[in-house]
């Protein structure tokens, strides 16, 4: 029963293609420190499954954030696990996807035909630490807004284009509603559409490529 | 190896996967589900009884006013709201109480008794009411809403606060 509804979808899906091009691929002799990339793979993912669970009580308002983090942290059942695994998944996940960048480098993964592999991960690494900043200010206590106050005053002073920059992140020349407000859509909408877009290209690549093999004395 | 009824490696790397990822879903699934549908399992305060007042400090004859005040708490917000009403002892027996609530069945003004009318009189559209609470003048639909009560031992009145009409 369950094979021959299998092999109608199989037919018409391709799942039998899909599984042994994207799983069953072949992999050179490799360790440990070539999980990281996967591992920073789920990291992302459970960032993404906690942080719409966030949303459901977290509201992103000076009269309110603070109070609504109180709130899911003391009240809301199992808050504290929810928002405890996002905290700490977001630390572990700049840590995890940084030695994915080491080994990389060590290993000289990044070269001829991967350069593209590597630039793509330049930008995920971007994206992944703007992911903690913008995430930093959404709890509103004070060094949540203190931390916010000199990040973005350090960008402003980049020569020229600061005073720009500046206002463009806190949208405005103060630390105010306006700053909470689109560093949340940063945080949840903006940086996240582009770590998805960027992590489909990376795999693609690495898929499209295979792994590199470890190099010996011969490369 | 196969035919063979020892488990092969990667048998048993289905066979954990599959466990594990089971024991996962369900580990972060309870947590999940309860955060989600932690409102709805929240105890309903609405309806608590009272204290509103002792019957050996209320004189017979003359609507005797008293106030409370409930907090609603809405997640992390608490919003209080006073609500006021008045207790009539028709006679010096302790069950022949009625209670009214002050509230206006007009448009919700706070009724005020007043000695000389003999009447409860509302400040907004001069609504008049007897002192068991029958709309004798102005705007009002509906005689004024009463609280049910409890009288203890010691005389001490409670009411459940939610109006009700007349009877
Ligand atoms: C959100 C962050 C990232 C995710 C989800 C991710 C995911 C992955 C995955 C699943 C692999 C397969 C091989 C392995 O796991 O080692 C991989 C390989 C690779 N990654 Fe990343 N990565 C991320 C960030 C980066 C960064 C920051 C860089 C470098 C700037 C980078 C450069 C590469 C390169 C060049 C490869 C190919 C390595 C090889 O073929 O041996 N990645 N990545
Ligand atoms: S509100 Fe009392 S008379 Fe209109």
């Amino acid at each position: 029963m369950w094979n021959t509804l299998y092999n109608w979808l199989d037919e018409r899906l391709g799942l039998n293609d899909l599984y042994t091009n994207l799983l069953d691929r072949p992999e050179p002799l490799g360790n440990w420190w070539n999980t990281l990339g996967s591992a920073s793979l789920f990291l992302f993912l459970l960032q993404g499954a906690t942080g719409i669970f966030l949303t459901v009580y977290y509201t992103p308002s000076p009269d309110h954030a603070y109070d609504s983090i109180q709130y899911i942290m003391n009240d809301v059942a199992f808050g504290w696990l929810i928002r405890g695994i996002h905290h700490w998944g977001a630390s572990l996940m700049v840590l995890v996807v940084f030695i994915h960048m080491l080994r990389v480098f060590v290993t000289a993964s990044y070269k001829y035909p991967r350069e593209l592999t590597w630039l793509v991960g330049i930008g995920l690494l971007l994206m992944t630490l703007g992911m903690g900043f913008t995430g930093y200010l959404l709890p509103w206590h004070q060094m949540a807004y203190w931390a916010t106050t000199v990040g973005t005053q350090i960008a402003g002073s980049l020569p020229f284009l600061g005073d720009f920059v500046l206002k463009t992140l806190r949208g405005g020349p103060d630390l105010s509603a306006l700053t909470l407000q689109r560093f949340f859509a940063a945080h949840i909408w903006i940086l996240p559409a582009a770590l998805v877009a960027l992590i489909g290209a990376h795999l693609y690549l690495i898929i499209k490529h295979g792994e590199s093999h470890f190099p010996d004395p011969e490369d | 190896m196969s035919g063979s009824n020892r488990v092969t490696r990667r048998d048993f790397i289905k066979v954990t996967t599959g466990a594990v990822g089971g024991l996962i879903t369900l580990v972060m699934g309870i947590p999940a589900l309860g955060y989600l549908i932690d409102p709805a399992l929240r105890e309903n305060k609405a309806g608590k009884p009272v204290m509103v007042g002792n019957l050996a400090d209320i004189p017979v004859g003359t609507p005797y006013h008293f106030s409370f005040t409930l907090t609603k708490v809405n997640g992390w917000e608490r919003t209080a709201s006073t609500f006021g009403g008045f207790i009539l002892r028709k006679t010096e027996d302790p069950k022949d109480i009625i209670i009214l609530s002050s509230r206006c069945t007009h448009l919700s003004c706070r009724v005020n008794w007043n000695e000389d009318a003999g009447a409860f009189l509302c400040p907004c559209h001069d609504a008049k009411f007897s002192p068991e609470g029958q709309v004798l003048d102005g705007p009002p639909p509906e005689p004024l809403r009463r609280f049910a009560y409890e009288v203890g031992a010691d005389g001490a009145i409670t009411i459940t606060p939610v109006e009700l009409k007349e009877g």
